[in-house]
Order: structure tokens, then C-alpha cells, then sequence
């Protein structure tokens, strides 16, 4: 008898153990703190209550609309049962009850100074908040940074970081990284000089500031830099790789998403294009601009650098997402990055050193020719060089890029990355006269249209180990949505007239769509209410830079407008309208 | 006289509100305007605004990327007074002045053309505006030329406007030349402590990027023909009084 009891007591014990174990495992696998979901920026949520089996089944559970109107890009953010929305300027913060069908808790407006609108160039949007230790943290569009109660919605501080006269705005999601919150800047065509900013969670005050040109003692380069190749080494190349002073208005800014390597402790972020000068005007690689970081976060120090558009002639920005995943590469076990480039490649590197593994382009690619894996050099095509004066036609891919800032999702199941993207080609003409704050000039007429195919967006499930796709879906118009992969082997993405889709992510069959009221370009998320059911969350409200027709009401009969993106997307308008709307979708039976 | 009523209703069916003159600029951005009223636009809105017998209203933003788009086309208002004569986002005006990029610089002997050395050492101050691959023209002309290390830029975004900008910069000798756009040269280098001279220099080559020369014109909403033709008809009447505007601010014109 005794014996019994012993055991039956000590199964009890375990099984409290084992059940306060996955009570505390829970909440980080049914939460999304991040817009990345984790650190790694894999976007992928292990919850697989929804399967491929019973997505058909999924339905509306609730939706708020956010009563703004601009382009809404960000990803909700979940934690212990509330939700937070940032919306786009004036950046309103709502908080959702999630125990009580998403009923508002709490509202936060942190105005904007409204001139902030003028400089934005493309569309006023956020990208969303960041969650650590009670704390809020998210951007405005002009300049500060803001850390709020979680619970009550209560600010707790707030840090002007930039210059709305200066051409600065902020749109991007924050990364906190232990007592550290991240945060970088946009701008670059106006002459703004990019950076990466880290600010104490606790208190808001600078840390450090790492800016992406000049001298190597503003770049946070020093003793420890140890670029992989050749042509990123020697000393202040922020400097020497541009006409003198010319890296003082050179771009370079910090728009994208940011990720972090805990063991290697290592965050890894792009830089934007060089910017307000015409090429010619800027001879030289132009670093740091167009290519990636990894710094140190407690310092800001730079480990690594590598550029991925030396000199860029096309806007191809170097700031989109870099997924961090562990996998083996030739039979050994790798640290890797992933990151589908504007240029049209997807690159494979190793994220402790640098250097690229791969290369291979994931769209029609003309303006290069491919990468040189010993130099780290991409090889231009100069048949597509822009010449002042002259036409170039068939420029693919167009500005916007491959992928432009919609981020990727990666599944360690299928070990597929999957990825929103556009299929766009321009032309560039010389226009008859521009004209910008009184200044008269020739600009470049650039008109952008469908690559080879005819349609203009892809959803690309990518095998960064093959080097190939392993199955793609066509969209009428560029995604311009996030990706989100789940533990159910299910994909979700948004197009631009609405349609919010779930696919299989080892066929891309479409299992699931449901029509929003109107485009979507947000990042979708998955997380665990309260109720123990898995729901799935967008934001629609179409805008962004491939929006902007909608969103801004642009004249289609202009196909310059909106740098040339009015003239791919025309059709847009009869699709859908603006206005911002949150979305959530569980199966049939949750807690409503 | 007689068109004026006729002009009237041609504004009045354009606005939902009482009838005004509705004109759409940058609140601060002198010479051609600024919220204060002392641009030379605000100076010639006001005139055709009393001819009209309409009172004067103004939707400003900044002159960036989007502006016609977010004032025009929003319908905040329902004309620009300064356009490029062959601006493709507006319907225009025939043109009412016509002027040059210039060289503004202290005293010295005249540059004759752009193959003068002097173009590759002096700091030479141009504006950058940043939209993808484009430069203002001396900015192309200048590369041409092959002077590109001395070449100072200056980014449209600041606490003042550019042209301000690069004339303090002259001032204080951070600049031994620089190249602005007519008007902005003319209003600008009056102000200045030191003497400046504003001097035309050819553009080296033909190509449509490096024309020097530009006509200015008003713009309105495409299809707003009747506005157009209204105002065609007061820019005739009124060609002296504008012009003693213009040589009020020093705009250097071009017959």
C-alpha cells in the first residue's frame, strides 16, 4: 500500500511538474511579442490545431475597424491575452481584450506632429510594436520612439530620435534584444543619413548609435570588423568609397526588420540605397549603404559587414529581412541567413562570418548577372545602367525590387522559406520637366509593368538548400503582405484586393480564402487565446508604395505617379478601397 | 471686365464652400511663398484673387514628393501658381516667366563655359533631389565635366529652404560657387552679406537633362479647362503687372 501511494504521489508530482512546464513553455509558443515572431524572424507559429485537414473550416471570429486610412502594414502583436495594433499615422495604439472577443481595452494616441505626413515617401505606415517585460515599445512617423504600460496603455517614456526638417521619419517595427530596444530610421532619398539606434527598454536614453556612413568611429567600426570579403575591408570606407562629404547626406537608413542570434549574439540588420544623389555624382561602392550588418547589441560594434549592391543604380535597398535558420550546408551543420534580396537573388550566407554561400535569383532578373561567390561582387549588367538622358528599357526588376519590405516566413518542417513578392519590370524615360520645392529638373520617368508572365505578384515557396522554388502561386497584383507558417504545414498571405488566403505548405494548394473589405499588406500572426483555441490575425487597409493608388487616391490616367508604380497598378481601384480593419479567424465554436 | 462673372462661376462650380480663389503652396518656401503672404506667388495670387473679386485661400503642405497629389487632386484647392510650362501632372497655363539655372559666386572674371578648370577646384554647391537617378541640371552638367569631388549637395529637407542654405554657405566661404534655379538665386543672393553675381553659364552638352532653361507657367486640375482658359486670358491682361513682380524679387528672366 504504501508503495502504491509513494508512486501514485510521485506520478502526481510529475504530472504537476510536466503541466507547469508546458503552462510556462505556452505562453511564448501561443504569443507573438515580435513582428517576427522570434528573434530569428521566422514568422512561424508551432501551434497546429488548424491543419491542413480543418482550415476549411475557419472563420471569422472578430474585426475592428481602425477608422484610419492609410496603407496598414503592421503586425499584430499578442501577449497574455491582449492584442496591440499600431496603426498608420497618427500611429494610434489600440489594445484588444482578447477574453473578451477583442473587445478595445485601452486606446493610445501619441500625436504626431502632422507635417510628419509631407515627408513620408511612401505612404504613412508602421510596421508595428514590440513587447518585453510589460513594456510596449513602437515608432512614430515623426521620430520618437514610445514605451507604454502593456496593461494599462500608461506611457513610460519617450525619445525624439530624429528630424522631420531634415527629411527623417520612422515606420519600422522595433526588436528588443535583452535590456536593449533597436530602432532605425527612413528617409534616404532626402539626404537622410541612415542609423541604428539602441535605447535602454527601462528608461528610453541612447545607448548607442551606429549610422551607415562615414567615418568608422560613427559606424561603430573598430578592432573587431571583420568583413568576409575583400571589398568591404580597409579603414573608413563610409568615407572613401564616396566623393568627399558626399556620405554625410548618403542614405543608408534603417527601415527594415531586424534579427538577433542569441549564441553568436550577433544582430543582423540591412541598410538602404544611397541616396539623394544621382550615380553619377557618387562614384565609389558607396558603403555602408545597400548591404548588411551584424553588430554587437550591447555596444553597437560592428562584427560584419556585407554589401549586397555595391554603388546600386536601381533603388535596390538592401533592408529587407534577414531569417535565421540552422541547417546543414554540404554535409555540415551551418549558421545560416537567409534573405531574398531587392536585387532578385535569394541569398544564402553564414551568419557568423558573412559570406555567401549562394545566390540565385528568384524572379527575371536584368540589371546583373549574378554574383561573384569568391569576390562577394554583384556583376551588373551595363546594358541596364540608367544614362541620364537616354531611355532603358526592361529594367527587371523595377525599383520596388523583387520583394520590397513584405517579409518572409520560414518553416522548419517543410524547410521551405516562403515568400511575397512582385513580378514587375520599368522602363525609364526621360521626362518632359519635374519640379520639387521649386526646383526645376529632368527626371526619370519611370513606368513599371508585369515581368514575364504577365502578373505582377508571386507567392514563392523557396528551398534555399536546392537553390530552387519548390512551388509558386501567380497573384494579379504584387503581395505586398507578410507571410506567416505554421506548425498544421499551413501558409497564410494577403493579396491586394482583399483575398486572405491559406495554402498547403508542401503543395501551395489553396485550402482557405476569405475576402477582406479591403487590401491587405499587413503581417499576419497565429497565437493561442484565451480559450486554448488558435487564431489567426491580419490587418487589411491597403496603401504602402504599391497601394499608394488606392490609399491616396491617385489619378490612374498618371501612370507616373507614386515613382512610377501608379502605371503597374491601375487596375487596382476597381478591386478595393482603403480603410483599416483588423481580421481574426478561428475555427467554428471559439470563444467569440 | 466682361469675363470676369464668367470666371466666377467657372471657380464656383470647382468649390463646395463660398466662393474663393483656392490656391495650393508650400508655407514656407521663399521666394515663391510662404504662409506670411511674402512669396512672389502669394503676391501674384493676391492680384488675380482681387481681379476676381474672390477672397484669397490657401491649402498649404510642403513641396515634396506627392504634392499635387495631396492638394490638388485632394481637391484642397484648385491651383499651383509655379509649374514647369510642360509639367505632365497638371493642366497649364501658357507661360509667364521663363528664367535660368544660373552660377551665383562673389567677384571675379566671368566662366565662360563649363570647360573652365575652375569648375573642377572651386566648392561647387548643387541640390540634390533625390528622385531616383535624377539631379538638377548643373548637377548632370558638372558630372559631365568631370567635376564630382568638389561638388557640395544639398538635400531639399532643412531648417530652411536649399537655395538659403547654399547662399549662407557662400557667405561664410564653405562654398566658391554654387548653381541655383533663377528665381531662387535672385532673391537669395540680395540678401546675402557679400556681393554676389549671378552669371548664366552654356550647359556643356544637348541632353534634355542638363536644359538649363525652363518656363514657367499655373497649373490646375487635369480637366479643369475653363479655369485654365480663364486665367490664359488674365495672364495676357496683366503680363506688366507681373513682371514688375517678378523684378521686385530679382527673378532673372529670359525673353
Amino acid at each position: 500500500m504504501e508503495m502504491h501511494l509513494k508512486r501514485a504521489l510521485s506520478t502526481a508530482i510529475l504530472g504537476i511538474l510536466s503541466l507547469a512546464l508546458a503552462w510556462a513553455q505556452a505562453p511564448a509558443e501561443g504569443e507573438w511579442r515580435l513582428a517576427g515572431k522570434d528573434h530569428a524572424n521566422t514568422r512561424y507559429s508551432a501551434l497546429a490545431q488548424l491543419t491542413t485537414a480543418n482550415v476549411a473550416q475557419l472563420q471569422l471570429a472578430f474585426s475592428f475597424p481602425t477608422g484610419l486610412s492609410g496603407g496598414h502594414e503592421a503586425a499584430p502583436i499578442v501577449v497574455a491575452g491582449t492584442m496591440y495594433v499600431v496603426g498608420p499615422y497618427p500611429n494610434t495604439v489600440f489594445a484588444f481584450d482578447l477574453a473578451q472577443g477583442g473587445k478595445l481595452k485601452w486606446k493610445f494616441e501619441p500625436q504626431p506632429h502632422p507635417s510628419s505626413q509631407g515627408v513620408a515617401c511612401c505612404d504613412v505606415v508602421n510596421r508595428g510594436a514590440a513587447f518585453a517585460d510589460g513594456r510596449l515599445f513602437f515608432n512614430t512617423l515623426d521620430n520618437q520612439t514610445l514605451a507604454l504600460d502593456a496593461a494599462s496603455g500608461k506611457e513610460l517614456w519617450r525619445a525624439q530620435l530624429g528630424d522631420i526638417k531634415r527629411g527623417e521619419s520612422m515606420t519600422m517595427a522595433p526588436l528588443v534584444v535583452k535590456d536593449k530596444v533597436l530602432v532605425g530610421n527612413s528617409g534616404g532619398e532626402f539626404g537622410v543619413r541612415g542609423w541604428l539606434t539602441a535605447l535602454d527598454a527601462a528608461t528610453g536614453r541612447i545607448a548607442w548609435r551606429a549610422y551607415s556612413t562615414g567615418p568608422d568611429k560613427d559606424v561603430l567600426i573598430g578592432p573587431n570588423f571583420k568583413p568576409h570579403y575583400a571589398f568591404d575591408r580597409g579603414a573608413d570606407l563610409g568615407v572613401k568609397t564616396w566623393p568627399p562629404e558626399a556620405w554625410k547626406i548618403g542614405g543608408g537608413t534603417v527601415w527594415g526588420f531586424l534579427s538577433y542570434d542569441p549564441e553568436l549574439d550577433l544582430v543582423y540588420y540591412g541598410t538602404g540605397n544611397p541616396g539623394p544623389w544621382n550615380p553619377d555624382q557618387r562614384p565609389g561602392d558607396n558603403k555602408w549603404t545597400a548591404g548588411v550588418f551584424a553588430r554587437r547589441p550591447a555596444t553597437g560594434e560592428a562584427i560584419w559587414f556585407y554589401q549586397t549592391t555595391p554603388h546600386d543604380l536601381h533603388d535596390y535597398d538592401g533592408v529587407n529581412e534577414s531569417v535565421l535558420v540552422d541547417l546543414p550546408w554540404q554535409g555540415r551543420p551551418r549558421k545560416l541567413m537567409l534573405r531574398p534580396e531587392r536585387n532578385g537573388y535569394v541569398y544564402v550566407m553564414d551568419r557568423a562570418t558573412g559570406q555567401v554561400l549562394s545566390a540565385t535569383p528568384f524572379v527575371h532578373v536584368t540589371t546583373s548577372t549574378g554574383v561573384d561567390l569568391q569576390t562577394g561582387r554583384l556583376t551588373y549588367n551595363p546594358a541596364k545602367d540608367p544614362r541620364p538622358g537616354e531611355p532603358t528599357r526592361s529594367i527587371c526588376p523595377a525599383s520596388p525590387g523583387a520583394k520590397d519590405w513584405q517579409p518572409s516566413a520560414w518553416s522548419p518542417r517543410t524547410r521551405l522559406l516562403y515568400i511575397p513578392h512582385q513580378n514587375l519590370c520599368q522602363d525609364a524615360v526621360t521626362y518632359q520637366a519635374s519640379y520639387i520645392a521649386g526646383t526645376p529638373f529632368v527626371g526619370v520617368d519611370a513606368k513599371m509593368y508585369p515581368g514575364p508572365g504577365g502578373h505582377r505578384g508571386v507567392f514563392t515557396a523557396w528551398d534555399p538548400i536546392a537553390g530552387r522554388k519548390a512551388w509558386d502561386i501567380a497573384e494579379r497584383f504584387p503581395v505586398w503582405s507578410g507571410a506567416l507558417a505554421t506548425a498544421g504545414d499551413l501558409v497564410f498571405y494577403g493579396t491586394m484586393d482583399g483575398w486572405f488566403k491559406a495554402v498547403d505548405a508542401r503543395s501551395g494548394k489553396l485550402l482557405w480564402q476569405y475576402k477582406t473589405a479591403s487590401g491587405i499588406i499587413g503581417q499576419p500572426v497565429s497565437y493561442r487565446g484565451p480559450d486554448g483555441r488558435q487564431y489567426v490575425a491580419v490587418l487589411a487597409g491597403v496603401g504602402g508604395w504599391a497601394g499608394a493608388i488606392v490609399s491616396a487616391g491617385l489619378d490612374a490616367r498618371d501612370g507616373t505617379a507614386a515613382l512610377g508604380f501608379a502605371n503597374a497598378m491601375q487596375d487596382l481601384p476597381q478591386h478595393t478601397k482603403p480603410g483599416g480593419q483588423l481580421y481574426v479567424f478561428a475555427l467554428p465554436g471559439a470563444a467569440r | 471686365m466682361k469675363c470676369i462673372p464668367t470666371l466666377l462661376m467657372a471657380v464656383v462650380a470647382g468649390v463646395n464652400a463660398e466662393p474663393a480663389l483656392r490656391v495650393c503652396a508650400d508655407p514656407d518656401n521663399l521666394p515663391y511663398s510662404h504662409a506670411d503672404g511674402s512669396g512672389f506667388e502669394n503676391r501674384i495670387a493676391q492680384l488675380l484673387a482681387s481681379d476676381l473679386g474672390l477672397p484669397l485661400q490657401y491649402a498649404w503642405l510642403p513641396d515634396r514628393r506627392g504634392f499635387v497629389r495631396k492638394t490638388l487632386g485632394a481637391r484642397q484647392c484648385d491651383l499651383i501658381v509655379g509649374v514647369p510650362a510642360d509639367f505632365e501632372r497638371t493642366l497649364n497655363t501658357r507661360p509667364y516667366y521663363r528664367s535660368s539655372y544660373v552660377l551665383v559666386r562673389g567677384a571675379g572674371t566671368a566662366v565662360r563655359d563649363f570647360h573652365d578648370p575652375r569648375l573642377r577646384q572651386w566648392r561647387i554647391g548643387v541640390q540634390v533631389v533625390g528622385d531616383d537617378m535624377a539631379a538638377t541640371p548643373p548637377g548632370h552638367a558638372l558630372v559631365q565635366v568631370g567635376a564630382i569631388a568638389n561638388v557640395v549637395g544639398f538635400p531639399l529637407a532643412g531648417a530652411e529652404p536649399a537655395a538659403a542654405r547654399m547662399v549662407h554657405a557662400l557667405d561664410n566661404g564653405e562654398l566658391d560657387a554654387a548653381f541655383l534655379w533663377g528665381p531662387q538665386a535672385g532673391y537669395y543672393a540680395r540678401a546675402a552679406q557679400r556681393p554676389l553675381q549671378l552669371q548664366r553659364v552654356e550647359p556643356p552638352g544637348v541632353a534634355a537633362t542638363q536644359r538649363f532653361e525652363f518656363a514657367i507657367a499655373m497649373g490646375v486640375r487635369r480637366g479643369d479647362t475653363a479655369l485654365r482658359d480663364r486665367i490664359d486670358a488674365w495672364l495676357v491682361r496683366r503680363r506688366p503687372d507681373i513682371e514688375r513682380i517678378l523684378a521686385d524679387y530679382g527673378v532673372p528672366l529670359l525673353p
